[in-house]
């Protein structure tokens, strides 16, 4: 199906609220390099323990939520609600629904959100679960804002002029419905005071354990997965000027996906005191899952068909591409991770960091990139990017940092599960605990390199979205210096 | 795919399918926890924690120790040799939030009670290199400075008992007592341990003057894995 182009009517786009998508576009460029910085400061840390600075606001384990929520929450978050905003005032053909004021609300109170949270980390404030420690006030305020979102969104589509819901439409629809349902059942939670920070959550010990994981396995899922499909199915079929490859693909991809997605949370706990039926459960549908999101990717890629020679010469749709691609290696590492025995290994080791950076760098902030180099010339109506030589440069630095992160954590990973379980010809363990952390240091090194790559490549995003924004061109600046010398 | 038709063309059609389906996976797997008697085996020992462990346990959730320790031996030769019997789900459940974690940059700590000396943690809070010199663990010196926060103990007991964790109005009314008895070396400490049975007193912190939030968190680490009692399971169970 080709992706429904703004007719008519429409066409001047004055009709659309592109301002708040260009707030959007800017909080994700923001918040990506925060997300980036800090990650890479507590890489830092983790080679050089004295980078702590011996400050209870600088330790590692107060930072480390900051990193994982401002890359999820804040970064992937952000260039969420502005891609899907964009997309479906365009294949609706409609302005976004309850106008321009809750639309700024629903920014402001995102970036209310991220950064309550964020303060709250560095001052010790945390519920104590991975990926959801923001606590109840931040959460009561999360909930208000997303059913914001959901208002807006669905309301857009209702007010649509277009017959068909656009299939990105979907994908987004269902990411914001059940990041809902996951957020308000997984935070359930008594304050101890209503003028204090301190709750406690409503589930205990083994059931905790699997709502949170079927919370933080689906926020993988339904936010960093079906989300950034969304982002997929506009902007790759855009970018290459094809259609999407497969229609029928799109709707087994979406409902299969969907359905299998959230079986998939326990096997974050193969081999703990969870209940054996639920970890086969959890194992089973992971290797499922396997399929569709191969689906997906095989939509993505083939939307290339007959455009395959773009990629030499466009480096936005070289970026969204690999993101594919990325996407294929990180849903076929997953089903593999959640088999029993390679659980055994991989499960508590930096294998397990490995495979979320590559999907989150590789997928989720690729195809993010991609977006951003799409948007920002249309958002703010200049006839090209600044520079496509700088966007070459951005691809092969970030793909660079990225290659050396997983590449070093799938190395000391597989060495640390080895070590850990290898005994010597006595039959003793072989290597104590601080043997297998005295192991680790090259490739902590290692890592913390391939992060400052794709941050330095982040910053080179944002000079040349800077540069585009202010409607520069580097061709015409070539061209500039070069006349004076012709005519002399 | 005449059919599908109808759904692409009405988005609350479409919301209310996307939530059926999405709900399925989650009713399946998480319902039947909360009703299958099996789910949490009966074991002996297992009690509330004391005023001060759980005051130390929220220090413990507050410093983020979770992102590097984890709190689930698995039932593998190697983890039992190296951090003990594995762990039961009866073990952790008073515990809100749990915190089996999922990375071990650091060791498995749900056995570490008993496993060190008072003293050895308080020299390895101030400065983990001082005793392992290869850690990459942060110092936490902060703690030993700061005095213990705790006079609102009581709401926080009683937090727990909404949400299920068996605490009596002799706990809740005893609580700020039991949390001061507890670290104070040579105090009356007969009701603290009728209550919470097998709780480790006196000083933790090495300054016996003070209470502080370094006391907490010892007299929680301390704790860990002690209470069960591991003489009426089943011996077996070991997978690899």
């Amino acid at each position: 199906m080709v992706v429904a182009e703004p007719r008519a009517s429409k066409a001047d786009g004055s009709a659309y609220n592109e301002s708040v998508i260009r707030k959007f576009v800017i909080a994700t460029s923001f918040w990506g390099v925060a997300a980036f910085l800090v990650g890479v400061i507590i890489a830092f840390q983790l080679a050089f323990p004295v980078l702590n600075l011996d400050l209870e606001w600088t330790t590692f384990g107060r930072l480390r939520p900051v990193h994982t929520s401002a890359a999820i929450f804040a970064f992937g978050g952000n260039a969420l609600l502005a891609t899907s905003l964009y997309v479906v005032q365009r294949t609706s053909r409609a302005t976004l629904f309850g106008g321009r004021v809750l639309a700024d609300f629903l920014f402001w109170g995102y970036q209310l959100f991220i950064v309550l949270a964020a303060v709250g980390y560095v001052l010790g404030i945390t519920q104590g679960r991975e990926y959801a420690e923001p606590e109840w006030y931040v959460d009561l305020w999360l909930t208000l804002v997303w059913l914001v979102y959901l208002v807006i969104f669905v309301g857009t589509i209702m007010t649509r002029r277009e017959p068909h819901i656009y299939v990105a439409n979907w994908f987004y629809l269902a990411f914001i419905v059940t990041v809902a349902l996951l957020h308000i059942v997984n935070n359930l939670a008594v304050p101890v005071s209503f003028f204090g920070a301190k709750s406690y959550g409503l589930f205990s010990g083994v059931q905790d354990a699997l709502v949170q994981w079927w919370y933080g396995h689906n926020a993988v899922g339904f936010f960093l997965t079906a989300g950034f499909l969304g982002i997929m199915y506009y902007f790759v079929p855009k970018q290459a000027g094809r259609p999407v490859y497969s229609y029928r693909l799109s709707i087994v991809h979406f409902w299969s996906l969907i359905f299998l997605y959230i079986w998939a949370g326990p096997h974050h706990l193969h081999y703990t005191a969870l209940p054996d039926w639920a970890q086969t459960l959890g194992m089973v549908f992971s290797v499922m899952l396997w399929m569709p999101s191969w689906g997906g990717m095989i939509n993505g890629i083939m939307t290339l068909s007959g455009a395959w020679d773009k990629l030499r010469t466009d480096p936005v749709l070289r970026f969204l591409v690999t993101s594919v691609a990325f996407y294929g290696m990180s849903t076929f590492e997953g089903p593999v991770m959640a088999i029993k025995p390679v659980n055994a290994l991989s499960h508590y080791t930096d294998w397990t960091i490995g495979h979320v950076h590559s999907g989150a760098l590789g997928w989720v902030a690729f195809v993010s990139f991609g977006a951003l180099y799409y948007l920002v010339p249309k958002l703010w109506g200049r006839a090209g990017l600044y520079s496509t030589r700088l966007v070459a440069h951005h691809y092969w630095i970030a793909t660079i940092g990225i290659v050396l992160y997983i590449t070093a954590m799938w190395v000391s990973g597989i060495m640390q599960g080895l070590m850990w379980r290898s005994y010597d010809e006595l039959g003793f363990l072989q290597y104590s605990f601080v043997e297998t952390v005295d192991a680790m240091h090259p490739f902590y090194v290692v890592r913390a390199l391939g992060g400052l790559f794709f941050l330095v490549g982040a910053l080179v995003m944002v000079y040349n979205l800077w540069r585009t924004a202010r409607g520069e061109s580097e061709a015409a600046e070539d061209a500039h210096r070069i006349a004076p010398q012709a005519a002399a | 795919m005449l059919r599908h038709e109808a759904i692409e063309k009405n988005v609350i059609l479409m919301l209310v399918l996307v939530l059926i389906t999405v709900s399925i996976g989650g009713l399946v797997e998480i319902v039947p926890l909360f009703t299958i008697e099996s789910t949490v085996e009966k074991v002996d020992g297992v009690r509330p924690y004391t005023p001060l462990e759980l005051t130390g346990r929220n220090i413990y959730l507050r410093e983020g120790c979770y992102v590097c320790h984890s709190q689930m031996i698995r039932p593998f030769r190697d983890e039992v040799e190296r951090y003990g019997h594995y762990s039961l789900a009866a073990e952790s459940m008073y515990d809100h939030p749990f915190q089996w974690g999922s990375k071990r940059t650091g060791p498995d700590l749900a056995r570490v009670g008993g496993k060190y000396s008072n003293e050895w943690h308080v020299a390895h809070f101030l400065d983990p290199r001082a005793v392992v010199p290869e850690s990459v663990m942060p110092p936490y010196g902060f703690l030993a400075r700061r005095e213990l926060h705790a006079t609102d103990i009581a709401a926080h007991l009683r937090t727990n008992r909404i949400v299920g964790v068996p605490y009596s109005d002799e706990m809740i009314e005893n609580a700020l007592a039991d949390l001061k008895a507890q670290a104070t070396p040579e105090s009356d400490t007969a009701g603290l341990l009728q209550r919470y049975p097998k709780a480790v007193t006196g000083d933790f912190d090495g300054a016996p003057d003070r209470l502080t939030e370094l006391d907490a968190l010892i007299a929680y680490l301390q704790v860990l894995g002690r209470l069960v009692d591991l003489s009426a399971v089943p011996p077996g169970g070991i997978q690899q």
